[in-house]
């Protein structure tokens, strides 16, 4: 069990009723391929998007439109209500530091310690050493990874550097988080782990966040628990039911560039669809 | 996409590249201390290996050209014939290509792994411009230090080409140095550093941007790397010709 903290998030200025993300009408082709074929969808404040889909469905390239990595062909992208389709590198930093991208593998700069992958956004923006100090342990204490703080990349397990690489993108206590398929390749004890600390910031922190994977055991991790804290600042995780109905979780399933399912993961598994059937039992 | 439209392409690519580079030095923060470890990585590492092909350029001009020159009865012209080969033409080519083989593919492939396990998306999505925070400093190292190597380059080979005219061909030293002294304008020494500064220019530039623009895996590191070195070695020589056309424009056509 972790023993949590209370992180500050941004607070933004905008209406709750606005969402985190949306996406209208979104287009994306490569050349002749078709990568995304008028995508709506929207993120609640507060709500974890859970996006299903095989492997060249799509799924990386919802994230990377999000963060402006990728342009759209035509459509808009909101983020916080702003339009961010056709903003310049210098807003959508700015837009950027509302939110954390956790990437596949970690994403870890190679030739950084531990501590100054975790330190980076703040070091960028010339804050301080010693917040920058209190920051990192803050955050590396919140994956519970504090030992690991003088270690290269290279020393560190997968499941390690997914963790790191989750602190990374939590300093700033950005108010949307982005996971990209974060538990891809990990042993299953490891990748729950990641689906907990997924879990803590949503039911704890109150972040908004995509996570995007293929891994049905993450569904059901994400959609059928909660974290709770005790009276001594320990941590637990229950099962929905009797006490307590997830509402804040839902699930997209995009198959070939299109939305083919968006509701909750009950929903899903009631889904007559021959793809989505396939998808969830592997048979 | 046709060969010509790939070519346009690339050269827009790169023009962006360098406005973005350009933005970078203009705007905070500037990187300087990652500028000060690409001078040490890139120019002192680059030391010994150009100091080499310096020093036996220098040898192999002199053992070429001191019989043609004996035939003539002109040995006492050889540390001129070593002086202006070297700091005219093959101290800054032989120099900027040695640096293209040896930072040009580390330079593509430090930049091109980075896209690959996706540390350059990761960087941006931190907030940061990889052509400010990677490529500027690299090119900067190479204009500042690239001339340097190249001075080094021409010193040793003088040296190299003296020993050889001494030891092989017992011409006298004092006969070999005069000659240097005589053969060597001002010209020569600004045209010989003006050059390597636009080569390491063009190293920087095309290195960073086919690292940048990597695609396919580690296969595509690999494929990013050589066409890294082939390009900036083929525009470095294309450069050479008509950098050579300008300065002589500028300077007059110094004879022997």
């Amino acid at each position: 069990m972790f023993e949590t903290e209370t992180i500050s998030r941004q607070q933004s200025p905008i209406s709750p009723i606005v969402p985190a993300i949306e996406f209208r009408d979104v287009d994306l082709a490569f050349d002749d391929r078709v990568i995304l074929d008028a995508i709506n969808f929207t993120v609640r404040r507060g709500e974890t998007k859970i996006v299903l889909g095989g492997s060249g469905s799509g799924k990386s390239t919802i994230i990377k439109l999000i963060l402006g990595l990728l342009r759209p062909d035509a459509g808009t992208v909101l983020v916080d209500g702003e339009d961010i389709t056709n903003a310049d590198e210098q807003e959508l930093t700015e837009m950027r530091k509302k939110i954390g991208m956790v990437f596949q593998e970690g994403a870890l700069f190679d030739s950084l310690s531990v501590y100054d992958n975790v330190a980076y956004r703040l070091a960028e923006e010339g804050i301080d050493d010693d917040e920058i100090e209190h920051e990192v342990i803050r955050m590396l204490r919140f994956v519970d990874l504090e030992d690991a703080i003088d270690k290269m990349p290279i020393e560190l397990s997968g499941g390690m550097r997914r963790r790191v690489g989750i602190a990374r993108a939590l300093v700033g206590s950005p108010s949307i988080v982005l996971f990209d398929e974060p538990t891809a390749g990990l042993d299953p004890p490891t990748a729950r782990t990641i689906c907990e600390l997924a879990i803590k910031l949503r039911d704890l922190e109150g972040v908004s966040s995509i996570f995007v994977t293929h891994e049905m055991n993450n569904l059901k991790y994400l959609s059928s628990e909660y974290a709770i804290v005790d009276g001594e600042g320990q941590v637990f995780f229950e099962q929905e039911g009797d006490k307590l109905c997830i509402i804040n979780t839902k699930v997209m399933m995009i198959k070939q560039g299109n939305i083919i399912f968006d509701g909750t993961d009950e929903e899903l598994k009631l889904s007559k669809d021959p793809y989505i059937h396939r998808f969830i039992t592997g048979r | 996409m046709n060969p010509f439209s790939r070519f346009l392409v690339e050269l827009q690519d790169i023009s962006f590249l360098f406005w973005r580079m350009l933005r970078g030095l203009r705007k905070q923060p500037r990187y300087f201390d990652e500028m000060i470890r690409q001078m040490d990585s890139i120019g002192v590492g680059s030391l010994a290996i150009v100091s080499l092909t310096g020093f036996f350029t220098g040898c192999v001009l002199i053992l070429q050209a001191y019989p043609t020159l004996e035939y003539y009865g002109a040995q006492s012209s050889a540390g001129q014939s070593v002086a202006i080969t070297l700091i005219r033409e093959l101290g800054p080519v032989l120099c900027a290509l040695m640096v293209a083989g040896r930072v040009g593919s580390a330079i593509s492939a430090e930049l091109g792994s980075m896209v690959v396990s996706q540390q350059i998306d990761a960087m941006r999505a931190l907030g940061t411009s990889p052509a400010r925070k990677l490529v500027t400093p690299r090119v900067i190292a190479l204009v500042v230090t690239l001339p340097l190597l190249t001075v080094a380059a021409d010193v040793f080979g003088l040296i190299g080409g003296g020993i050889i005219a001494r030891y092989l061909y017992a011409l006298d030293a004092n006969t070999y140095i005069t000659s240097l002294r005589a053969g060597i304008t001002i010209q020569d020494i600004i045209g010989g550093v003006i050059k390597p500064l636009a080569f390491g220019f063009i190293i920087g530039l095309i290195s960073c941007h086919k690292g940048l623009t990597t695609q396919g895996g580690t296969v595509g590191v690999g494929k990013s790397t050589t066409d890294a070195v082939v390009l900036s070695s083929i525009t470095v020589i294309i450069a050479d010709f008509f950098l050579s056309k300008v300065l002589q424009g500028f300077f007059g056509n110094t004879l022997f």
